[in-house]
């Protein structure tokens, strides 16, 4: 058996994924900008015909930077945690090294079909499952070479448990695989088009109405629980302690919120569908459920904060440190919103308002994104070799960003309870109090605000981007591998 | 035990699949059969609205607007009676949306004319002021996909056994015949409207997408 000392870890995989990381990241978050002030402005919904509108648009921005963006991450993180944690090397197996390249590649070009498929108006409707069949096809594969590269790992490991962060990360690989193949089940039309030529790229769900809400919610819901939430748990415990050079606080909380999470998580979907037409339990269920869900989210995030203890000095030293905790704080705040919105009465006046996008969206910038960043970051110096570019703008980035999901959030929690209350309102005579174009236009200030909020976190990202690039073309050389916090120019 | 599976991958990946996938054991499989069952009355779309429902798809109308009417009295006040599960039996993928940035629009047809939509449609400000919907210009130009709505229609009724054909049910019969009659409707439609260049284009057997959009709309009821 090989030591550890003599492992030598292959990062050929998890390059090409951070690349398509910032890539896709940069496409998703432009098109997120400009559907804001879309909104804003509508003007601007109307410069590029039929493909510029905000609805050809918003699902490009939520693939890509779901799929795009937050994928490429948490594959770049899994074949560098996976690797260190297993205790095996990518380069020990030329059959996995193949089914890696192979993973990313299918992966990339699904995603540049992605966006021009979504442009050109292929989409089934069903959020965050837009694309039609034969992606879909095509997801499945790199899917499950994905779960071949994964167990091989796991088969070919050294360290006899399994690290928390790669229970998440499987976590992840079944749930999307089962979830997803129940939510896309689509019949292709063409062949039931009886001799008229009909379009190969068009499907219908086999689902109707209500039960096709009903799995797309399931769906919808816990896609966001296995991408934006278990791979992204999974690279806190991993790069948090490594960078801090701390041991995880609690190895039972971690149990207890890993288990906890897997048990609850699916039931909260049905919190997507209260007062529509789905039986009542199922929508109460949702919703205490939801509040359940605390428990074991904040267990994560509690663990990782207390992580840190004693050595809270780290905070004003590292910007790197500061990503994460402030990820593990903005994803203690989404998932008590998150409950708060599925209590029934406050629902009712929350769904269908820009309340939820804000929700979404202080998760996704504030949890996923930072999260990702700062994995990518503390990777760098370990697989370029190289010295962390600017210490700097690592500080100036965190600041504006933080600044702009501060904007995006609470400008969508007052357009959002003002559209909500608006919607309601009555007159002393019993007529409704205003027609729906007043509940629009009174949420121009806030639309604004909110693309500003957006314009900020994009700019963040670029000088995240830059200073990727600098890192890995010019960055200072570093003859050995920095044990735990990761070295930076200033 | 936690130990035990911690160092077992397998059984591990078994009992989190197990945990993971008992929810929706629990909850979907048991609602299905209950829920497809149609309301008196409701009818599947005829190829012509189902065209104008792959417009509404592809241009993701869903994204703004839902279709779902609450059982609060600011909403049937607002949009008409609440929804009701059974309306939505031939709903293949179902539309209720997540977003209200537009109004809902389950029953529109009930308030909405041919004329209003053409005009909004081309250019919504001018008829609403404010409004911050996208100008839809293109539409009047795109022709509808009537094949690939027939074969939508088709598999509905063969796979799914939408009662196309039966009595009192939209007509669906060969493509010949389905095309055809589509294009009977859209001629009522484009009856209604002042574009000349989509009366030109239904005259001359084709079907502009905002004649197909603007016939779901009004089915909307």
């Amino acid at each position: 058996m090989q030591s550890n000392a003599q492992l030598e870890y292959d990062y050929s995989v998890v390059k090409l994924f951070t690349f398509a990381t910032i890539l896709f990241g940069i496409i998703g978050m432009l098109v997120g900008v400009i559907i804001a002030f879309q909104l804003a402005f509508p003007e601007l919904s109307n410069l590029a015909g039929e493909y510029g509108t905000f609805g050809r648009l918003r699902p490009l921005h939520t693939n890509g930077v779901a799929f795009g963006f937050t994928l490429s991450g948490i594959f770049a993180t899994w074949y560098y945690v996976g690797q260190r944690t297993l205790k095996m090397s990518l380069k020990e197996s030329k059959f996995l090294m193949t089914v890696a390249k192979l993973h990313f590649w299918l992966y990339f070009i699904t995603i540049l079909l992605a966006v021009v498929t979504l442009i050109m108006g292929y989409t089934t409707s069903k959020e965050y499952a837009e694309l039609e069949w034969p992606l879909d096809l095509l997801i499945v594969v790199w899917w499950v070479l994905w779960g071949v590269a994964m167990f091989g790992m796991i088969g070919m490991r050294r360290e006899r448990a399994i690290y928390v962060s790669v229970w998440y990360y499987m976590s992840s690989f079944l749930a999307v695989a089962m979830l997803f193949l129940f939510n896309n089940m689509e019949v292709p039309t063409m062949f039931w088009a009886n001799g008229a030529p009909s379009s190969a790229m068009h499907s219908i769900s086999m689902y109707a109405g209500t039960n096709d809400a009903l799995v797309q919610w399931w769906y919808g819901h816990n896609a966001v629980a296995f991408v934006f939430t278990t791979p992204i748990i999974g690279m806190i415990y991993y790069f948090l302690p490594k960078e801090s050079g701390q041991n995880v606080f609690s190895y039972k909380l971690s149990v207890l919120a890993f288990w906890g999470l897997m048990f609850v998580y699916l039931w909260a979907g049905g919190h997507h569908l209260i007062y529509s037409t789905v039986p009542d339990w199922m929508q109460t269920m949702g919703s205490a459920m939801s509040i359940v869900l605390i428990l074991p989210s904040w267990g994560s995030a509690i663990n990782m904060l207390l992580t840190m203890k004693g050595e809270w000095g780290q905070l004003q030293t590292s910007p790197l440190i500061k990503f994460m905790i402030m990820a593990s704080t903005f994803y203690m705040l989404s998932t008590i919103e998150g409950p708060i919105q599925a209590i029934k009465s406050v629902n009712a006046i929350a769904h269908f308002t820009d309340w939820i996008p804000g929700h979404v969206h202080d998760g996704t910038l504030g949890w996923v994104g930072f999260m990702i960043m700062a994995s990518l970051f503390h990777m760098a110096p370990r697989m370029f070799k190289k010295e962390i570019y600017s210490k700097s703008l690592m500080e100036t980035q965190f600041w504006i960003q933080t600044v702009g999901i501060v904007l995006y959030f609470t400008s969508m929690w007052i357009a959002g309870i003002t559209q909500g209350m608006m919607w309601r309102a009555y007159d002393e005579y019993g007529s409704l109090l205003y027609s729906f174009i007043d509940t629009v236009t009174v949420l121009h200030p806030y639309y604004t605000l909110r693309g500003i909020g957006g314009l900020f976190y994009l700019t963040g990202f670029l000088i995240f981007a830059y200073n990727m690039f600098k890192t890995a073309t010019s960055g200072r050389v570093l003859d050995k591998e920095p044990a735990n916090a990761s070295p930076m120019a200033s | 035990m936690f130990h035990w599976l911690e160092q077992r991958p397998f059984f591990f990946a078994v009992m989190l699949f197990l945990t993971v996938a008992f929810a929706g054991f629990i909850e979907i499989i048991p609602d299905f059969a209950k829920a497809s069952q149609p309301t008196v009355g409701t009818k599947p779309h005829t190829v012509l609205e189902l065209a104008g429902r792959q417009v509404y798809i592809k241009d993701s109308c869903n994204a703004c607007h839902s279709q779902l009417i609450r059982p609060f009295k600011s909403e049937t006040d607002r949009y008409g009676m609440y929804s009701l599960s059974g309306e939505y039996a031939y709903d293949r993928p179902f539309l209720w949306g997540s977003k209200r940035t537009g109004p809902d629009l389950h029953r529109v047809g009930n308030y909405r004319t041919t004329e209003w939509h053409e005009n909004h449609m081309m250019s919504p400000s001018d008829v609403v002021p404010g409004s911050i919907m996208p100008k839809y210009p293109h539409m009047f130009k795109n022709t509808a996909d009537v094949a690939t709505a027939y074969a939508n229609a088709n598999t509905q009724k063969q796979v799914f056994g939408v009662p196309y054909d039966k009595e009192g049910m939209p007509k669906l019969g060969s493509w010949e015949d389905a095309k055809a009659q589509a294009l009977e409707d859209a001629k009522k439609v484009a009856a209604d409207m002042k574009n000349q260049s989509v009366k030109d284009a239904v005259a001359n057997g084709q079907v502009p997408e905002i004649v197909a959009l603007i016939a779901y709309l009004n089915s909307l009821k």
